[in-house]
């Protein structure tokens, strides 16, 4: 066999692996609700978060601060059972002003990615 | 490539008997994700291979015409311990005279990762990369007779703890690299070997960021995973030759010389592709625009239990 058949044979290889559906990668942030940066008028019951990957629900967590870094989120941050990709964090009655959602999440295949984006309620 | 199968399966093997716990890996320092550029080395050892990088490269002062393929390897033994692997294949068109191909010499790098700060969007890199003589077509593929080494400190800085007034500017990254050349013999074939400093810096604007981190801006895929970014590298000779009041060489050697590449990096799951155009700058050196493409795989994503992981977990 040629070292040339070889290679081709060792990249296909990888190729079909990363294929097959059994990778998975760092969780991203997809998108979010309220969404990342925005202003809204009707104050939210919870925040969700959307993942590009399934979450470990033991080690994936979030918060929510006001502008002076005092909690807001009434409860603990739980993924979804009907969507393992979603986070969602419970917060109370919120008044207008800026807040800011921490989180930190666990992907099926143990890596780590965390961040924190901000919000806005306006009156 | 027998001989590499089996050392890829025993690396593998090692990786899931003696890695446990959670995994942090390729360019994370907090909220910041920072790709695998495309010129200048990256600040963080990491599970990540590139394959191929094809490169056509600005056309030389005498219009001769080179081209290159290569790959790279990169695996942490330890989370702050790696090593990179280089190897390319080159084929040079002189105006005139008939083409010369052959492999380049072999790179390779021992790394260790000084610091990672979240909150700060930082990290430092020491390494110490060995260009090794014999290990190419000295006569035909650019290959060197003599090796090379070369300690190198790279950073990273992200941008995203700007203050809120500056929103916009919060996806900025930078990356870069200096290193000098110190090479093990004098002269080869006539030509002085010199010392060479190089410095090389990476300027990245993430979409990525901006979208999931910064503001929702209505950005779908792919262009939510898009980072537009320049780079820049500088080589300064040091001696033998170079007269650091000119500017220029006395001799056989080279003066400063380097390259800005704009270009972008499409940031997916398990892999990334890039594509850069690069013009070079400085005495000698040709005229024209080059490219360079690549494809660049997170192993450490695509095989998070066996080779994706650190050897040793400690």
């Amino acid at each position: 066999m040629t070292h040339r058949t070889l290679s081709g044979l060792a990249l296909a290889g990888v190729l079909g692996c990363a294929g097959a559906g059994a990778a998975h990668a760092h969780a991203f942030l997809d998108r979010a609700s309220p969404a990342v940066g925005s202003t809204v008028h009707t104050p939210p019951t919870e925040v969700r978060i959307q993942y590009t990957e399934e979450l470990e629900p033991a080690y994936s967590t979030a918060h929510v601060e006001d502008a002076a870094g005092a909690m807001v989120s009434t409860g603990n941050a739980h993924v979804d059972p009907n969507e393992r990709s979603v986070l969602i964090v419970p917060v109370g009655a919120l008044k207008p002003g800026r807040y800011k959602v921490i989180w930190k999440v666990l992907s099926v295949d143990t890596h780590v990615t965390n961040g924190a984006f901000n919000f806005t309620v306006a009156p | 490539m027998l001989r590499v199968t089996r050392g890829l399966a025993a690396i593998g093997a090692a990786a899931l008997l003696l890695s446990s716990g959670q995994a942090h890996a390729h360019g994370f320092a907090g909220d910041r994700f920072f790709p695998a550029t495309l010129q200048t080395d990256d600040p963080f050892v990491a599970d990540e291979m590139s394959l191929p990088t094809l490169i056509k490269n600005p056309a030389d002062s005498t219009g001769g015409q080179s081209y290159s393929v290569g790959v790279d390897l990169a695996k942490r033994l330890t989370p702050d311990l790696g090593l990179t692997i280089h190897y390319e294949w080159n084929y040079f068109q002189p105006k005139g005279s008939p083409a010369q191909y052959g492999f380049g010499s072999l790179d390779t790098a021992v790394q260790y990762q000084l610091f990672v700060n979240a909150p700060h969007e930082m990290m430092g890199l020491i390494g110490l990369g060995e260009t090794w003589g014999h290990t190419g077509a000295i006569n035909h593929g650019g290959a060197d007779d003599h090796t090379t080494l070369s300690p190198t400190f790279d950073f990273g800085k992200g941008f995203g703890d700007l203050p809120d007034s500056l929103t916009w500017l919060k996806p900025l990254a930078i990356t870069g690299n200096l290193s000098v050349d110190l090479p093990t013999k004098v002269n080869s074939a006539g030509s002085l070997n010199q010392n060479v400093f190089n410095a090389g810096f990476a300027i990245e604007y993430s979409l990525e960021y901006l979208q999931h981190h910064v503001q929702d801006v209505g950005l779908g895929r792919p262009f939510d995973r898009l980072i537009p970014l320049v780079e820049i590298t500088t080589s300064t000779p040091l001696n033998r030759g170079f007269n650091s009041t000119t500017g220029l060489t006395n001799g056989t050697g080279q003066a400063t010389t380097g390259v800005v590449a704009p270009g972008v990096i499409w940031a997916g799951q398990y892999y990334q592709i890039g594509a850069q155009a690069i013009i070079p700058y400085g005495q000698g050196q040709g005229h024209g625009v080059g490219a360079l493409l690549q494809l660049h795989f997170y192993l450490d994503d695509l095989f998070p239990n066996s080779i994706g992981r650190p050897i040793f977990s400690w």
